[in-house]
């Protein structure tokens, strides 16, 4: 038998293989991205949140991850343009009448459209959020750290007088305050509330096949295990998009 | 029953091809799809036209011959049915039916709603075979297979290569048949020896030959006449990931 070992992302299922394995990271980082972000919701002024976000941004292992997760947009953008052109190019005259919905569910049949949303609402939520924190104009605020004789951070707080005078050394800390950041954006902006809730929706599609599309391309499909799969991914990909969607409502219409 | 047909006319490969209209009144209703296109030929012969070039061969559902594309399905609208399986009593009087060949850049339009599949024909070349000299006939049960496995092997080596898959797939990918090929081997014990060589070959085939990738809508299960299930795609998958990693 002839055959010849070609380097494996080189072909279409080597392609789909960094389409999944990217792609379950991603999921991955919406999990952590939320648990952070539901921090908003704790009525403390934004304590809580601002905390998390200057661990998040100063903690070198986190940056590390955080570069790692936008190659991996990037790759799985690129790969899917690469693998969109080839099947294209496999289908140059198209069906007159094509009954697609009898044999497939539309949110498998347009995942370039829903993904292509998703980048759109990526770029603009980068350029709210992370651009305007790096070199934007940002409001600050502070808080007090309470460090032991040895130098190990006791405790964070939000006022001085809380902590009694036994936890040793105060610190006031000076970050930026993201919270109101975030907060007064979506109080106000109307349009980027609505951006943000169909992106939401998008993202809710483009899991409700990709998720458990994932675990198939990886080669994991068990008469057993799969139907747990595709449960999962049907509740990952209503829960996690509708708790993000809720943020921006919450500001806009109750806060 | 009478019908209106919306047939797709193309003289060869290199000519741009479009819809004709036909009427066709006096339709049995237990006749099948087929019997109803070689009705509408004899009158079309009849009155000096060119008839309807369509592929056809065994017209009992087993050689994968036939391949039309009918109101926007692969073999029509009924489930794990070839078109010459499909009888007309499946469609209401009167109805405008919609006949297109397979449309995909590796199988051609040679004519009307005829096909060139040889595409196909290359994948199994390059790996669709046991080549091991099998010598005189062993006793039944030498080489123990387990229930299971043969079962599984059994269903996919129903697979016709009529195209459907291909055809139905918004990618034109050919997975489910090259799935189905190297699963009916790697599932049994005389696969084993060429099971990384057959794999990576016949993927290597499939992917020059210009098929788009797999995007695991399912539309080639759901469309496939025989019903070949696309857990054989996540068999490929680790079949050919494994190849490509350990030779």
């Amino acid at each position: 038998m002839k055959y010849s070992v070609k380097p494996l992302f080189s072909s279409t299922i080597g392609k789909k293989l960094l389409m999944a394995i990217s792609g379950l990271f991603l999921c991955t980082f919406l999990v952590v991205h939320l648990i952070g972000n539901l921090q908003l919701f704790k009525n403390d002024g934004g304590f809580a949140f601002n905390v998390y976000s200057k661990f998040m941004t100063t903690n070198p292992l986190i940056k590390t991850v955080a570069y790692v997760n936008y190659a991996l947009i990037l790759l799985h953008v690129f790969t899917s343009l690469a693998l969109t052109i080839k099947n294209k190019k496999a289908r140059p005259v198209s069906y007159g009448y094509n009954n697609a919905k009898a044999n497939s569910i539309w949110s498998s049949r347009n995942m370039g459209i829903l993904g292509t949303i998703i980048l759109v609402f990526i770029v603009v939520h980068m350029q709210n959020f992370w651009y305007e924190m790096k070199f934007g104009e940002v409001p600050m605020m502070s808080y007090f750290e309470y460090i032991s004789p040895e130098g190990k951070t006791l405790s964070t707080q939000n006022l001085e007088e809380v902590a009694p005078s036994s936890y040793g050394t105060v610190r006031q800390v000076i970050v930026k305050d993201l919270y109101k950041e975030v907060t007064t954006e979506f109080s106000e902006e109307a349009l980027l509330v609505l951006l943000y809730v169909i992106a939401q929706i998008a993202i809710g599609f483009h899991l409700w096949h990709g998720f458990a599309s994932a675990f198939q391309t990886v080669g994991i499909n068990h008469k057993r295990y799969s139907p747990i799969i595709k449960t999962l991914g049907y509740g990952f990909s209503i829960i996690v998009p509708a708790l993000f969607a809720i943020m921006p409502l919450y500001f806009f219409f109750i806060k | 029953m009478k019908f209106t047909l919306k047939i797709w006319r193309q003289k060869n490969t290199n000519t741009a091809g479009k819809f004709v209209d036909y009427q066709i009144s006096d339709v049995n209703s237990d006749m099948s799809f087929l019997e109803m296109m070689d009705v509408l030929n004899d009158e079309l012969v009849r009155k000096g036209e060119e008839p309807v070039v369509f592929d056809h061969d065994c017209r009992e559902g087993i050689c994968g011959m036939c391949s039309m594309y009918i109101n926007g399905r692969a073999h029509g609208p009924k489930r794990a049915t070839t078109t010459c399986q499909l009888y007309m009593r499946n469609f209401s009087d009167g109805e405008t039916i919609t006949i297109e060949p397979w449309r995909a850049s590796s199988f051609p339009v040679l004519r009307d709603l005829s096909v060139d599949r040889s595409s196909f024909d290359n994948i199994i070349q390059a790996g669709g075979f046991i080549s091991v000299n099998t010598g005189q006939a062993q006793d039944a049960n030498s080489t123990p297979v387990n229930k299971e496995d043969a079962d599984l092997s059994m269903d996919a080596a129903a697979c016709i290569g009529c195209g459907a898959c291909v055809a139905a797939c918004k990618n034109a990918s050919a997975m489910l048949f090259v799935s189905a090929k190297v699963s009916q081997f790697a599932l049994l014990p005389q696969g084993q020896s060429e099971r990384s060589e057959r794999v990576l070959a016949m993927v290597n085939t499939m992917e020059e030959e210009g098929f788009g990738s797999c995007t695991n809508t399912g539309a080639c299960e759901a469309e496939c006449p025989k019903e070949i299930s696309i857990s054989n795609i996540a068999r490929l998958n680790r079949d050919f990931l494994a190849a490509s990693i350990m030779k």
